[in-house]
């Protein structure tokens, strides 16, 4: 599904990947586990092809496709989502206005037909339900006045409704009480499906307890320091990164 | 200090060539108070940038325009083009260059209240009817061009809401411009009278039709009278070649009540200036409007609200969105005299820049001689929101999709605060057309790059 080799990356000039490889097959959900600062955040805007992320060195392919060729928009049409960590709240413009626009643009890319008004609504309001976001919620602009908790339910939603193969979770947990995270998870797991793939980007082992990865790597200072199954990410809720860092440094 | 270079008088003709063709030229009054306003036209000029009120709005290229009083070869408009104009159900009056044209418009039954009658016929038919309004409002001391429009005014509207009357079906003025290979110029001229308790709306298409150069000036002077409330939609959508000069100028008494909204999208110069008087008590001014400009486009607003006495509100909010190298002005006065307490004044003008050849000059000024008041002023300027972008774009929408949802987003906070919902979406539609223009355009750029 996924490919990265050797991905570098600079912020402001600044190397912040350096020399990142991973792979990720179809189906599988992989968590990547980091202190803050070692460029976890940059890599999920990488993916998704911010601009001021720069890769200077390395590639990354998505389901065969050179994926730095490919703008913003591009990307999720093609179907990776990025559940952003603060979702951006966007006066002016109604939650259902933008989810409409949004579905129906990654269904055109897909050779599908435009939903219509009522298609749209039927599509979008059982799975609001499950994520507990209200129509009065869909109607309002875009995450204004949203809680932490609202904001994640609504990128949640959002994954449900664009459907893509590709999901990256960038510090979903941050901001949640533990039954608004329980709702997330339940969301994300429900999306677990031997042609979708994950990318769980988290500082805490705590959202591991809900969505279960197959794959856990450690990212420090910009490379992936060590990888292995889950029991990785328990070894480090109990010992920290302090190992990993001070090999680093060694 | 050296001596100010003297610039020739821009139509220094127009008033000797149109004197004797002015409708009501032999009541004493009417040509006293023409002859009046040309010498006050011709002591003020034209207005150039180092009038402080113009300092943002050059007008060299219309003083260079080759505009002569009397064209020839003017075509002839025998259908009403409304595909430019507000969309709306309404009685309907149309001007064509200024001129009323009856065989066009329908007007209401005047039986109702509302009676909407040619400039020029009043003035030829009874013209005592027009003593006590023309000219009264607009101060042609502080507006030139209001002075240059009274003394060579050849029609318009003359408009009457008769006490108590409260019209549900608003008035469409429909003001076309049209010319030939001269340049043309003309000076529609429209009296608003609302008589106590009436209650009306208004709107104004200003377009224009062909490739030819003109020059529309116009001035609507607005008598609400005590408890009147009147709502005054101006779309100015010209011709791009036009010139577009306007002045609205109202007086409210007692608790009158006025709202305004102004959106320019059209012309090549224009400048829509709106001056209030409130001289009644609990009176209420709202003043919005946006301005959408691209190309080598230029729209000036500008407001001037003078609160003269206790108790009054005023309300203005603005929004503008510039692209390529177009220019926008904003120039907001408050004006609190001394006896003017307990006034609340606001007043804001936001701007959206899209190119970096985009311009605003946003000039908020406030002028308090009263100790208890509330006022406050404001002006923004800034790009589209690059963390919005991405995350629009981030769920698979295109860039120019992206840019159209933040700029409507952006515009709509204008257009929503329209009172009439009609009218709000007619507005609504005209701005929905420029956002995809402009999407359209921006696809083909890409497309050539």
């Amino acid at each position: 599904m996924l490919e990265i080799r050797n991905l570098h990356a600079t912020v402001d000039g600044k190397e912040i990947i350096k020399g990142l490889d991973l792979t990720i097959g179809a189906g599988e959900v992989h968590a990547i586990m980091g202190p803050n600062g070692t460029g976890k955040s940059t890599l999920s805007y990488v993916l998704a092809g911010r601009d001021g992320y720069e890769v200077t060195e390395g590639e990354i392919l998505f389901q065969g496709e050179n994926l730095l060729d490919l703008e913003t928009d591009e990307r999720a049409c093609r179907g990776i989502f990025l559940a952003f960590q603060y979702p951006v709240e966007i006066p002016g413009v109604a939650g259902t206005t933008f989810l409409k626009t949004a579905l129906n643009a990654v269904r055109k890319s897909r050779g599908e037909d435009d939903l219509d008004a009522m298609q749209f609504l039927k599509h979008v309001r059982e799975k609001a339900k499950t994520l507990g976001v209200s129509d009065e919620m869909l109607r309002r602009p875009l995450n204004v006045g949203f809680s932490g908790g609202e904001k994640k339910r609504n990128e949640a939603l959002q994954m449900a409704v664009l459907e893509p193969s590709f999901a990256i979770l960038d510090e979903t947990d941050s901001g949640l009480d533990i039954d608004a995270l329980k709702v997330v998870a339940d969301g994300v797991n429900a999306m677990r499906d031997p042609a979708r793939s994950m990318l769980i980007i988290t500082h805490y082992q705590r959202l591991l307890n809900y969505i279960e990865p197959d794959h856990v790597h450690v990212l420090v200072n910009g490379r992936i320091a060590k990888s292995g199954g889950k029991e990785l990410a328990e070894r480090l809720e109990e010992h920290g990164y302090a190992e990993f860092l001070d090999a680093e440094a060694a | 200090m050296a001596a100010r270079k003297k610039i020739p008088l821009a139509f220094a003709d127009a008033f000797s060539a149109l004197e004797t063709t002015l409708p009501g030229r032999s009541v004493p009054w009417l040509s006293r108070l023409r002859a009046e306003s040309w010498d006050r036209y011709a002591a003020l000029g034209l207005p150039t940038v180092r009038d402080e009120s113009w300092k943002f709005t050059n007008l060299n290229s219309l003083r260079r325009a080759g505009i002569v009083p009397t064209p020839e070869g003017v075509p002839a408009l025998d259908t009403v083009p409304l595909g430019a104009a507000l969309s709306i159900d309404a009685h309907l009056a149309v001007l064509v260059n200024g001129v009323f044209r009856a065989d066009l418009s329908s007007l209401p039954d005047a039986e109702a209240g509302l009676s909407v009658k040619g400039f020029a016929a009043v003035a030829e038919d009874d013209p005592d009817a027009l003593e006590g309004s023309l000219g009264k409002i607009a101060d042609r001391d502080a507006l030139p061009m209001a002075a240059l429009n009274t003394a060579l005014a050849a029609d318009g509207l003359v408009i009457h809401l008769r006490r108590g009357a409260e019209i549900e079906k608003p008035l469409h003025i429909l003001s076309i411009g049209i010319a030939g290979e001269t340049p043309v110029m003309f000076q529609p001229r429209v009296l608003v009278t609302a008589e106590e308790n009436s209650s009306a709306c208004i709107l104004e298409s200003h377009v224009g039709v062909g490739d030819g150069v003109y020059f529309s000036n116009a001035v609507t002077e607005l008598d609400v009278a005590p408890r009147a409330r009147v709502r005054h939609y101006k779309l100015q959508n010209e011709h791009p070649a036009a010139f577009h000069i306007a002045a609205a100028a109202v007086s409210l008494a007692d608790g009158a009540a006025y709202e305004s909204f102004v959106l320019q999208v059209g012309g090549r110069i224009a400048r829509n200036e709106i001056q209030i008087h409130i001289g009644g008590e609990h009176a209420e001014c709202t003043m919005n409007g946006a301005y959408l400009l691209r190309g080598k486009q230029h729209a000036d607003s500008t407001t001037f609200v003078d609160h003269a006495v206790p108790n009054s509100t005023s309300r203005e909010f603005y929004k503008g969105v510039i692209d390529d190298t177009a220019r926008g002005v904003f120039q907001g006065k408050i004006l609190v005299r001394k006896d003017a307490q307990k006034t609340d004044g606001q007043q804001l003008n936001k701007a959206l820049l899209l190119s970096r050849g985009a311009e605003i000059d946003s000039k908020p000024e406030l002028e308090i001689y009263a100790d208890d008041v509330i006022c406050s002023h404001g002006a923004t300027a800034g790009e589209l929101d690059n963390e919005a972008l991405f995350y629009l774009r981030s769920r698979g929408i295109d860039e120019a999709t992206a840019r159209g949802l933040l700029i409507e987003a952006f515009v709509g906070e204008a257009v929503e605060q329209i009172g009439h919902a009609a009218s709000q979406d007619a507005f609504q539609k005209v701005v929905d057309g420029w956002l995809r223009d402009g999407a359209q355009t921006r696809a083909k750029d890409g497309d050539s790059a």
